[in-house]
């Protein structure tokens, strides 16, 4: 087992999976996501906890003072693999009380904080526990976190020396829609489902698939407790998606065997739909950089180039080594986050110069210190300089 | 006819065979897909639609074999809308009303009774059809210890006189005096001794246990004797609970609710007594087709055992229960039968709700044994790939079957309360609404409405007819006249002490 390791751009096929029609609540639409292949040698299991805070610790030991994640937690998932290809059973509550891990803080009667090691803890030979979500989420806060490195005179005491620390972003729990929670009481699992596909009034919201039937089964409504981008919410306003029934042509059909025949070309179109709504995410290129490496499956993170035109999403993956997705998890950035990482993005590339950054944005540095306070991230620059700026570009 | 008229009766008939339909399905609860004030709401304006625009259609339709739930609420609407019935229909609705109330479960009656006075409903023939009522009552006695507070609220609402100690039994209760009839007399010492409660009827008996404090093993093993049928079958879980065993004679339960009890059971308990209960149902089936019968030919069902199957929390598994005690009915009258279901289970028996709904692929399969009928049993939604048993029911009625050997017809025992009626699949495919598959020799003969072809002068036809037969069957004013159904609810002593 390995730790860390260099990013790389790659492209995220479904090999192996297969999509099937869609079944539609109000403006959600969830595509079922099977799998015919199941060896069973990688087994998810979820472990709740129900602290309203936890705090992750991403350096250092438990306790210790370091760089620290917090975030409401509410579960999560136990990974175990054999790496012999063999069945595994999956982690059983017997095994381990879930009480005892990391540490559980209680203040007075209603709050309590839960202190976890690490997104990714390894707790036995061919076990290990990670944080979903939160594991890509960490990630890109940490993406472009250190601040400028060479100390330009506009940037603040503060930016300089505390880099983008700290850093917070707000997402929606899948509990902000009602529409969704029904959508997931009513949907139809299939016998050989692994995931699911989430759209949002015809908007890839969210890919999460499992490696075992049984794992999706016990995890779909878990669905619910994990966080989504911020289009769940706002086009939640927006009115019912249509079925998008597809229909048989007459002409075609003149026996009993042309009509099954043109009920599978149905089937069929349909996962070809599918598969071109969801194109934003599944066959794009993306940036990955693996986190662990165990038996033959690669954990990694990965996002997607971060133009601001198009849909960007980022999340976690589990490959097995000849490129099946194992597991899989995408939060859809919305159109503020992928503005602000853009411009971090950006800034790096630019060695944190501003004149350099703007002339490759081709646009003016008081235009660029703007864009940079309308991002939020106003408090990186001296208050003399932003001012100066913002009036030059007022009286423009 | 000119085209007004045409179009006026169209209207008419499409209008009716919806309201028919949904009181064959709906029962104001939650389904699976739909909430239950959404239900509620709906229902209760295809009722007041119905009423105002097409009265005297809206009274036969008691006849119509529909549901009890919709049967209590055309009584009740009726009733609180007196006025308004022509004079020449005042007679006939009087009878439907009356026979219609007294066909009605007893529980279910006196409710009716009770929402009289909640509503405030008390014009003379509401108090006629309610003396009338309890006039036809085998034994006052036992309703008035059993339904004591709906009966009470009925008689103090139509300010009756009831014969013997029966007003100040129900007025002044059993601490006032010492009563000469038996049943009424054991009510009073049940409350002050716990021995003489196992001879009143179990759900007066519960609540008298839990004051005395009896230990409920105990207590039902005791009362045992005095359980009906239906309260047998509900306690199976319970008793077994309490480390007893109540006998119940699985063959003289009703179709559904017995095919709901067999899938309300575990796997494993299903697998071990598969041939007992296999038998039951299957007596079960006959025992309902000696009630209505229609000798059919070679019949295909094909049945939905989808995850939707499994309802909602206030009807849990009935749509699968309906599917299942289908497969038994179609399987006693049909001369050839095969059942396709969605997700073939091991045995009918064994099936689960569970899984995605394919339902054109057991629809093509039942095609192919090219059979005369194929009864569909399915909630109508269909998503996988959607449209696709629309797509084939058209093709098939347009391209491949056009002179109709084959029939097809959809029973949908959910509401779909958006639509106002039960969801349909497809527009070439009558879509019928049932609660128990036993209406579906009612709703076989009924199905050629829904599929828009006949006159409404023909839906008049059939809707008089069942009413001739339903007044026929039970002559107004005649005592003790109950259908079998609501006799059985009553024990066999009390029908001897009225006797004596």
């Amino acid at each position: 087992m390995k730790e860390g390791g260099k990013s790389a751009v790659r492209r995220l096929p479904l090999t192996g999976l297969r999509l099937a029609p869609s079944q539609v609540w109000g403006s959600i639409r969830l595509v079922p996501v099977l799998r015919d292949d199941i060896p069973g040698d990688l087994r998810i299991t979820r472990r709740s906890y129900d602290e309203d805070v936890s705090v992750v610790s991403l350096q250092g030991g438990l306790m210790e003072p370091g760089l620290h994640y917090v975030s409401y937690v509410p579960h999560g998932l136990v990974v175990d693999w054999d790496d012999k290809g063999a069945a595994v059973t999956p982690e059983t509550r017997l095994r381990k009380p879930e009480a005892k891990e990391g540490k559980s803080l209680k203040h007075g009667p209603f709050s309590s904080t839960r202190v976890l090691h690490r997104m990714v803890h390894r707790e036995d030979k061919n076990r290990l526990r990670l944080l979903p979500m939160h594991l890509t989420m960490e990630g890109f806060l940490a993406l472009y976190f250190g601040g400028p490195q060479v100390a330009w005179s506009e940037y603040s005491q503060e930016a300089l020396s505390q880099g983008l620390n700290p850093r917070s972003e707000w997402t929606s729990s899948g509990w902000a829609s009602a529409a969704f929670a029904e959508a997931l009481r009513i949907f139809e699992l299939h016998e050989r489902q692994v995931g699911v596909l989430i759209f949002q009034a015809d908007a890839l919201l969210s890919c999460a698939i499992v490696s075992h039937p049984e794992d999706y089964r016990a995890l779909h409504r878990a669905l619910l407790e994990d966080f989504y981008g911020d289009l769940l919410v706002q086009y939640g306003f927006l009115g019912d998606v249509p079925v998008l029934g597809t229909g048989v042509e007459d002409a075609s059909v003149n026996s009993m065997r042309d009509l099954r025949a043109a009920i599978e070309r149905m089937r069929a179109d349909w996962a070809d739909f599918m598969g071109f709504m969801a194109e934003g995410i599944i066959g794009a290129e993306v940036i990955t950089s693996p986190l662990y490496e165990a038996g033959p499956f690669h954990l990694q993170r990965f996002i997607t180039g971060l133009s601001p035109s198009e849909e960007n999403h980022m999340g976690e993956a589990i490959l097995r080594g000849d490129g099946t997705v194992e597991y899989l998890k995408t939060y859809r950035l919305s159109a503020a986050q992928t503005r602000r990482a853009y411009l971090l993005k950006q800034l790096a590339q630019g060695g944190w110069s501003l004149e350099r950054t703007a002339e490759h944005l081709k646009t003016t540095r008081d235009e660029l210190i703007v864009r940079l306070r309308n991002a939020g991230f106003g408090y990186l620059l001296k208050e003399h300089v932003l001012k100066a700026a913002e009036t030059r570009h007022a009286r423009r | 006819m000119d085209i007004v008229g045409a179009r006026a009766e169209q209207v008419a008939r499409e209008d009716l065979v919806m309201f028919v339909n949904a009181c064959f399905s709906c029962t104001g609860q939650r389904e699976f897909y739909n909430d239950g004030r959404g239900q509620a709401v709906s229902i209760e304006f295809l009722h007041a639609y119905i009423l105002g625009n097409y009265r005297r259609l809206y009274t036969r339709t008691l006849a119509a074999g529909i549901n009890h739930f919709n049967q209590a609420q055309i009584i009740l609407n009726l009733l609180a809308s007196g006025k308004q019935t022509p004079s020449a229909d005042r007679h006939e609705e009087g009878a439907l009303i009356a026979a219609a109330l007294r066909a009605l479960p007893p529980q279910r009656a006196y409710r009716v009774l009770d929402v009289l006075r909640e509503r405030r409903i008390n014009n003379r023939r509401s108090r006629a059809i309610v003396r009338e009522f309890l006039k036809g009552r085998a034994d006052l006695h036992f309703d008035a210890v059993k339904y004591r507070s709906k009966l009470r609220a009925a008689v103090a609402h139509t300010h009756l006189k009831l014969p013997g100690e029966l007003n100040p039994f129900l007025f002044h209760g059993w601490r006032k005096r010492v009563f000469q009839a038996p049943l009424l007399e054991t009510f009073r010492k049940a409350h002050y001794d716990a021995s003489a409660l196992f001879e009143l009827p179990y759900t007066v008996a519960e609540g008298l246990a839990a004051k005395h404090q009896l230990p409920r093993d105990v207590f039902l093993r005791k009362i045992e004797p005095r359980l009906t049928a239906a309260e047998r079958l509900r306690l199976q879980g319970s008793a077994t609970r309490a480390q007893g065993a109540i006998a119940l004679d699985l063959g003289r339960t009703p179709l559904t609710r017995l095919a709901l009890y067999v899938l309300s059971l575990p796997l494993e308990v299903r697998r071990e007594r598969l041939a007992e209960l296999h038998t039951a149902l299957e007596q079960a089936a006959v025992n309902s087709l000696r009630r209505a019968s229609v000798p059919l030919g070679r019949v295909a069902a094909v049945l939905d055992n989808s995850y939707s199957a499994s309802g909602s929390s206030e009807k849990r598994r009935r749509p699968l229960g309906v599917a299942l005690a289908a497969h038994y009915l179609l399987a006693a009258t049909a001369r050839e039968y095969r059942a396709f279901w969605m997700h073939p289970p091991e045995h009918p028996l064994l099936s689960r709700a569970r899984g995605q709904t394919d339902l054109a692929t057991p629809l093509l399969d039942a095609l192919d044994w090219m059979p005369e009928l194929v009864v569909v049993v399915s909630d109508g939604y269909d998503n996988d790939p959607p449209n696709a048993v629309a797509e084939v029911t058209r093709l098939f009625r347009t391209k491949l079957d056009p002179a109709r050997r084959t029939t097809i017809i959809h029973a949908n025992p959910v509401f779909a309360s958006e639509l106002y009626a039960p969801r349909g699949i497809g527009t070439h495919v009558p879509t019928v609404g049932v609660r128990d598959a036993e209406d579906l020799p009612t709703v076989l003969g009924f199905a050629r409405f829904a599929e828009g072809a006949s006159p409404l002068a023909e839906l008049e036809d059939y809707l008089a007819a069942r009413v001739r037969r339903m007044l026929e069957h039970s002559p107004r004013g005649h005592a003790g006249t109950e259908p079998p159904r609501a006799r059985s609810e009553l024990p066999e002593e009390s029908l001897d002490e009225e006797v004596a």
